[in-house]
């Protein structure tokens, strides 16, 4: 067993601290969320330049071959930083594209920084289930074309090509019969409608009207899905397990700091017993959550080698069902702690606290994931299995 | 024991629906369905339209214009009002500073300011709170110094509620610094519009402004705006926070949340049927619905007992009624999933007919949860509750 990261690991991890520490500062970012594009080009090329967006690529398109462990140092950091950039949205657009093969042509400038991505995967009905896909997509004259409404897109409306999820045959939530598709988000016929979250980051609703694309948009094979959507899905939740663990540290400091200089009856509210029993409660939250984040990236890593889903998938489960739990129960605590202050928008408290509760509702909240981990094989004994 | 109303009680509760269905304006209640944001002529309307019917005060004395209901009565009118979805009346004139001056204030103030609370002629705020005192509040540093006829007031107040829309404030401030804290603090009515009183907004992490901060820089106020003896304030302070026991459970309004909450997981599908039916969903709302039956039979046996002076019950009361609101807030935005993520301020604030993603229902859940960590804070906060409780009740 061995639980230290790499150097270069580490490095990485010092590179995004200082820069956040000197250009994505609490008082830029809110300049950067208040701007009407919501992200900065200024920080996208930073981060190309660090290599973020070459690293979990393949090296044949300029990449790094990181694995999802690499990808937990980052999402940490720019969790403990708030960074709004589309990061994670291109990032598992990425996945989508690796997995699905062909593409390589946008995972080449995906590489190197001149592309971003986003999902378009939940509708107005799916909830937290993805295979509940009504858009349909319909074969015609040697292309496609798709109709439908796709709901809370995240970075939708910043990115240059949108990975959409389909129907191309079967029921409404069949796992078969789901086509996978990169489309331009300049494509005739999709309309992308921006809208801002409370969290700072922008989320769009994204129209198809009689979209249409050519045959080569399909990512991996039509009516054929939803392996790549499963997979990609969870390691879009092992990202976020890693960035809420990264926020919730952050939170977790800045509270343990508040309780130290907060002065009420003449000493540091620290001192009450009252307060110290809830921060330790917090501290094994947090630390309860950071191991089942770095299980899911363990796992994540472990099969994009040996590729056996199984594992993977019961990870990924306990670890965002886990780790969501920690970030109501630390952002929550978080909050009170830090009295009226924790309610305002001046203070960062509040502003983790609405990153980590937006996290929660994204790609699976904790009854969905405590479902699919109840689902998975085993769960229920031998007897029951066989 | 019985647990049933009675006769009149029922009799009652018909006269108030009638009232409300006849009385409240068909777009504020849509305004209060809908969890847009009020504003304050939305607050001073309904305050007016119930003024009119003299009901604008239940917990008041007859003398001074209250309807003389029974405690009963006082729940049953609160309940009906959530149920309709009334604006509130905001408590800081009605149910903070009134009982107060009815207490302890000059025959003059009584008949000067009690008047403008019930017609909402003065808009009140509280200025107990400042940076340095939160929780102890009896730290507080605003002074107030005497020169002939007149205090000479500074200092700064913070998280003054709707301050920005305030003609009066009532103020706890220094009278004398050489005793022990609580001893020279005195109770004071401030004029908002006086030279030298200034309003800055503080933007809550759901973005909307709701506090401020009031800066009080060379105030003059006339002495004849002291309630009762000079030094004698925190003993009034304490009694207006004991006053108003049972409505801070709030009751009646979180069964209309809890009825609201069904309706959208009716209305929410999972595995292909409605979210209520989900076994691990619909344990939750079980759960919360048994604990909030439970508050409201707490809440009728303090009623029962309401002849006896406020204590420390109100404690229990606070705890459990925002801990329940919280709770409810939080599962309207599970129901809701990724729906409730759009933010639209535009639409909360009444600009746009509907929201921008097409769910009305869906996009006020998250700020509104976000909002809502407010209520374990406010008022004493709930570990400040819970000291209470163990210190008052248990003998710890
Ligand atoms: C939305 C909002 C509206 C408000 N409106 C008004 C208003 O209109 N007028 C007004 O005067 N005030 C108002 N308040 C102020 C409110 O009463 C105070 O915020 C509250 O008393 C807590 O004080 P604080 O914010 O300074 O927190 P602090 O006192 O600094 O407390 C910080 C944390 O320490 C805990 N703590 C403190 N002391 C103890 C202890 N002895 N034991 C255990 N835990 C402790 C607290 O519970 C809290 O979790 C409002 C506050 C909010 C958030």
């Amino acid at each position: 067993m061995d639980f230290n990261f790499k150097e270069e690991q580490l490095q990485l991890a010092d590179a995004l601290k200082r820069w956040v520490a000197r250009d994505y500062t609490f008082e830029a970012r809110r300049t950067i969320v208040g701007s009407a594009g919501g992200t900065s080009d200024a920080a996208w090329s930073t981060l190309a330049e660090l290599g973020l967006t070459a690293l979990p690529l393949p090296a044949a398109h300029g990449g790094f071959d990181g694995d999802a462990v690499d990808m937990f140092v980052v999402m940490q950091e720019l969790g403990r930083g708030l960074v709004v950039e589309p990061y994670f949205a291109t990032m598992l657009g990425a996945e989508f594209l690796r997995r699905g093969g062909a593409h390589g042509a946008l995972l080449d400038r995906v590489a190197g920084g001149e592309l971003k991505l986003a999902c378009a995967l939940g509708e107005r009905q799916s909830r937290h289930d993805l295979r509940d896909v009504a858009t349909r997509a319909v074969q015609e004259d040697g292309g496609w074309r798709l109709n439908g409404e796709k709901k809370v897109v995240l970075h939708g409306a910043q990115a240059g090509v949108l990975i959409v999820s389909a129907r191309s045959s079967g029921a409404q939530r069949d796992q078969d019969g789901i086509t996978l598709f990169a489309i331009p988000a300049d494509a005739p016929g999709v309309v992308t409608r921006d809208v801002r979250m409370l969290d700072g980051q922008r989320a769009a609703d994204v129209l198809l009207r009689d979209a249409r694309v050519g045959l080569d948009a399909v990512v991996g094979t039509a009516g054929a899905g939803w392996d790549i959507l499963e997979a990609a899905a969870d390691y879009g939740a092992g990202l976020l397990c890693a960035e809420a663990l990264g926020a919730m540290d952050a939170l977790f400091a800045a509270t343990l700091d508040y309780l130290k200089t907060r002065q009420q009856f003449g000493v540091p509210i620290g001192k009450f017993q009252a307060l110290q029993h809830r921060m330790a409660d917090m501290y094994v939250h947090l630390e309860q959550a950071r191991s089942m984040a770095l299980l899911a990236a363990v796992r994540l890593a472990g099969e994009a080698r040996d590729g056996n889903p199984e594992e993977r998938r019961r990870a990924v489960a306990a670890a965002k069902y886990r780790v969501g739990q920690a970030a109501r129960f630390v952002g929550q605590q978080a909050i009170q702690l830090h009295g009226g202050m924790g309610v305002t928008d001046e203070l960062p408290a509040s502003h983790y606290f609405k990153r980590l509760s937006t996290i929660e509702l994204t790609l699976g909240d904790c009854d969905h994931h405590l479902a699919r981990f109840i689902a998975q094989p085993g769960f229920y004994g031998d007897e029951e299995a066989a | 024991m019985d647990l049933t109303y009675t006769g009149d009680d029922l009799a009652f509760r018909d006269q108030v629906r009638a009232f409300l269905e006849a009385e409240l304006p068909a777009d504020l209640r849509h305004k209060v369905e809908n969890r847009l944001r009020l504003h304050k002529d939305d607050y001073v309307r309904w305050h007016r339209i119930l003024a009119r019917q003299g009901w604008v005060a239940p917990g008041w004395p007859r003398e001074f214009g209250g309807p003389g209901w029974t405690p009963v009565q006082r729940h049953i009118f609160d309940e009906e009002c959530a149920r309709a979805g009334t604006p509130p009346v905001l408590p800081f004139g009605v149910n903070m500073v009134a009982p107060v001056i009815m207490a302890f204030g000059s025959q003059a103030q009584k008949d000067h300011y009690l008047p403008r609370i019930l017609s909402c002629e003065d808009w009140w705020c509280q200025g107990y709170s400042e940076p340095g005192a939160g929780s102890d509040l009896a730290s507080l540093k605003t002074t107030a110094v005497r020169d002939g006829d007149h205090y000479i007031v500074n200092g700064q107040k913070t998280w003054t509620t709707l301050a920005q829309h305030a003609d009066m404030i009532f103020c706890l401030v220094r009278t004398d610094p050489g005793v022990r804290k609580q001893e020279g603090i005195s109770f004071l009515l401030i004029d908002m519009h006086a030279p030298g009183v200034t309003v800055r907004p503080i933007v809550m992490l759901d973005e909307d402004h709701e506090v401020n901060e009031v800066f009080f820089d060379n105030v003059r106020v006339p002495v004849s705006n002291l309630v009762g003896q000079e030094n004698k304030g925190w003993t009034y302070a304490k009694y207006l926070l004991g006053h108003e026991r049972t409505g801070i459970a709030a009751v009646g309004r979180s069964k209309r949340e809890l009825a609201r909450l069904k309706t959208l997981a009716r209305r929410e599908q999972k595995d292909g049927r409605p979210l209520l039916q989900d076994p691990l969903f619909a344990a939750k709302v079980a759960d919360l619905e048994i604990e909030l039956m439970a508050l409201e039979m707490t809440v009728l046996r303090v009623l029962a007992e309401a002849h006896k002076a406020p204590g420390p019950e109100a404690s229990v009361l606070k705890v459990r009624g925002t801990e329940i609101q919280q709770r409810l807030s939080e599962l309207m935005v599970e129901a809701a999933g990724p729906l409730a993520l759009p933010f639209d301020p535009a639409y909360l604030e009444g600009e746009r007919e509907h929201s921008a993603i097409d769910d009305d229902f869906a996009a006020p859940l998250l700020p509104h949860y976000f909002n809502y960590r407010k209520t374990s804070i406010y008022g004493g906060s709930n570990e400040i509750q819970r000291n209470i409780i163990s210190q008052m009740i248990l003998g710890l």
